[in-house]
């Protein structure tokens, strides 16, 4: 354990702990942020009547609509020369969701992440080997600075290039691996290729996250590598990878409450909901500094369990995450909502496009198809233009999310209409089946 | 002298042509050439019809993706040589044939073939000047 004496601390001091810090929180985005503070003026909140955490189901809840608003660094709650470093996401609209933090909000994300890796016995004696993508997206660096805050030795090789991967692993003797469920099952997969076994190397444990992933993939990822496989979990706009992991009971995933306080809500009327029920993950920052979200509206549906766990650790567990409560699907780990491939599709045809999302797994791996059904306006009689059209929507698709896709041209009315409105997605994986 | 010609859209799927020749059939229009263009996600049916406007809207209603377009239907002496000559007018102009194919039909003791060139008016003057037969609509319909 990273931080026995805060993960285990008694929920009565943990509550107290949250209650000091969330009173400050909202002070400080009332007084520095004007969005919130015209939120908090229009609900009738003063930041003084938030007393404990039960107060907090009065607060305003704030929305991915809300920051791509308030896009880039409106919501930031600090001065500019504070900020020592941005990260980001792709938008809904091709807007990226902007995220800052300052010197302090590092060293908070290095903690909750090196209790993160804690969760799964890391200590100053292993080689982690991080494999998450490094750049704008929080993944790489966020695992990065826990590793390096634990004294772990940290080679970060970021995502891609599967062959020197395994090399690295084997010569270098990694004994932790962080990056998607998919790319650890693809990686075993490709190991035999290079003559490596997978049973020889020195690999103990596994931080998986970024997408979702069923029992029978831990399953599976357990048996092939003979490894514990983590799963963690974290968006950028609370921090990043760290804001709930599993311990090795693997029963749930522990929110480090001294930082994000959860709740669970009903996605259609906002009420809170009762512990022990299925509803929307709202996390309330208590304590970043550039950007304080307040009970932010995740779209992820989970379960929260106040009950201690078998471990020790105080802090409350959050179920896996169980769906969504938009049509959001994480492909390779690339959020991807189908509105930006409409909006794409848009472009290129400049009518409204009829399609379809068909997400799959091939062998282990994510995989993409856009099917576009080929308008009057779209159709040429030229096979060179038909299959120019192809390749660009194809390019676009790269450009705008990053990820690539298969374009297939389908003939008018192939793909299924139920009143009117066609089905834009077909999910083959079943990622959220427990 | 341009004669019409109907484009259908077909998934590389069973069943599709069969379901075009079937529409085709069951409105009385009879097919005159055709010929299909291919990749390996999906073909286009290219078809010269007695009726082309009345093909085009039967099989808009029946959902396909249909389009028209204009080509020249060229009679072509039947012998060795005789298409060569025809397309040595187009090359030494510069036109460029995007594609060809031939007539299910004869016309008498020649064959004929329709070509789509991008230059369609010019690619008729010079075909014309040679004394090359064309076709029109009307006599190509009615094969």
């Amino acid at each position: 354990m990273w931080n026995p004496e805060m993960e285990t601390l008694p929920r009565s001091e943990l509550e107290k702990i949250q209650a000091d810090r969330l009173r400050k929180a909202v002070a400080r985005v009332y007084h520095n942020v004007p969005f919130y503070r015209e939120k908090l003026d229009q609900a009738g909140i003063k930041p003084e009547d938030i007393k404990s955490v039960k107060d907090l189901r009065r607060l305003p809840f704030t929305t991915k609509q809300d920051l791509r608003d308030n896009y880039p660094f409106k919501l930031f709650s600090v001065p500019q020369d504070e900020v020592v470093r941005i990260h980001a996401s792709s938008g809904t609209t091709g807007k990226m969701t902007v995220v800052g933090y300052t010197k302090g909000d590092l060293a908070v994300w290095a903690e909750v992440m090196a209790r993160t890796l804690g969760c799964g016995g890391v200590t100053n004696r292993d080689i982690v080997q991080i494999a998450y993508g490094y750049g704008l997206f929080t993944g790489g660096l966020g695992v990065h600075y826990g590793a390096e805050r634990i004294g772990a030795t940290v080679i970060p090789i970021s995502g891609g290039n599967t062959k020197r991967q395994l090399q690295i692993m084997q010569d270098f003797g990694s004994t932790a691996l962080a990056c998607t469920p998919s790319y650890a099952l693809y990686m075993a997969e490709s190991a035999p290729e290079q003559g490596i076994s997978l049973g020889d190397l020195r690999l103990k444990v596994g931080f998986f996250g970024a997408e979702p992933w069923s029992n029978n993939m831990r399953k599976e990822i357990e048996a092939v590598w003979n490894i514990k496989a983590i799963d963690i979990f974290g968006l950028s706009e609370i921090i990043g990878p760290g804001v709930s992991s599993e311990c090795l009971e693997q029963n749930g995933l522990h929110v480090w409450e001294d930082h994000f306080i959860p709740e669970i809500i009903d996605p259609a009327t906002g009420e809170v909901l009762p512990y022990g029920e299925k509803g929307e993950l709202v996390f309330t920052c208590i304590t970043k500094e550039a950007l304080p979200l307040i009970r932010y509206r995740t779209r992820d549906i989970s379960i929260l369990y106040p009950e201690p766990c078998l471990c020790g650790r105080t802090h409350m567990r959050m179920n896996r995450v169980l769906g969504r409560t938009d049509d959001m699907l994480i492909i390779r780990g690339v959020n991807v909502f189908p509105s930006q491939i409409e909006s794409v599709l848009l472009e290129i045809g400049e009518t409204e496009p009829h399609y379809q999302l068909i997400v799959d797994r091939d062998g282990n791996l994510d995989d993409l198809e856009i099917w576009v059904e080929v308008s009057a306006e779209l159709f040429s009689d030229e096979v060179r233009k038909l299959e120019e059209l192809g390749a660009k929507i194809k390019r676009e698709i790269m450009s705008t999310l990053g990820i690539s896709a298969r374009v297939k041209l389908v003939e008018p009315k192939t793909i299924p209409r139920s009143e009117g409105k066609a089905k834009r997605v077909v999910d083959r994986r079943d990622v959220y089946i427990r | 002298m341009k004669v019409k010609q109907i484009s259908i859209f077909l998934e590389n799927k069973s069943g599709r042509l069969a379901k075009v020749t079937k529409v085709l059939g069951d409105h009385q229009i009879n097919i005159r050439a055709l010929s299909i263009a291919d990749t390996t996600d999906f073909g286009i049916l290219r078809l010269i019809v007695n009726e082309p406007e009345k093909a085009y809207q039967v099989l808009k209603e029946q959902g396909f993706a249909v389009s028209a377009t204009e080509v020249i239907a060229v009679q072509v002496p039947d012998k060795p040589g005789g298409l060569a000559g025809t397309l040595q007018i187009l090359e030494d102009c510069k036109i460029n044939i995007e594609y060809m194919y031939a007539f299910v039909g004869k016309s008498g003791a020649d064959a004929m073939v329709v070509i789509r060139v991008e230059q369609i008016d010019r690619a008729i003057e010079l075909l014309q000047q040679a004394g090359i037969t064309l076709l029109s609509g009307k006599e190509v319909y009615t094969v």
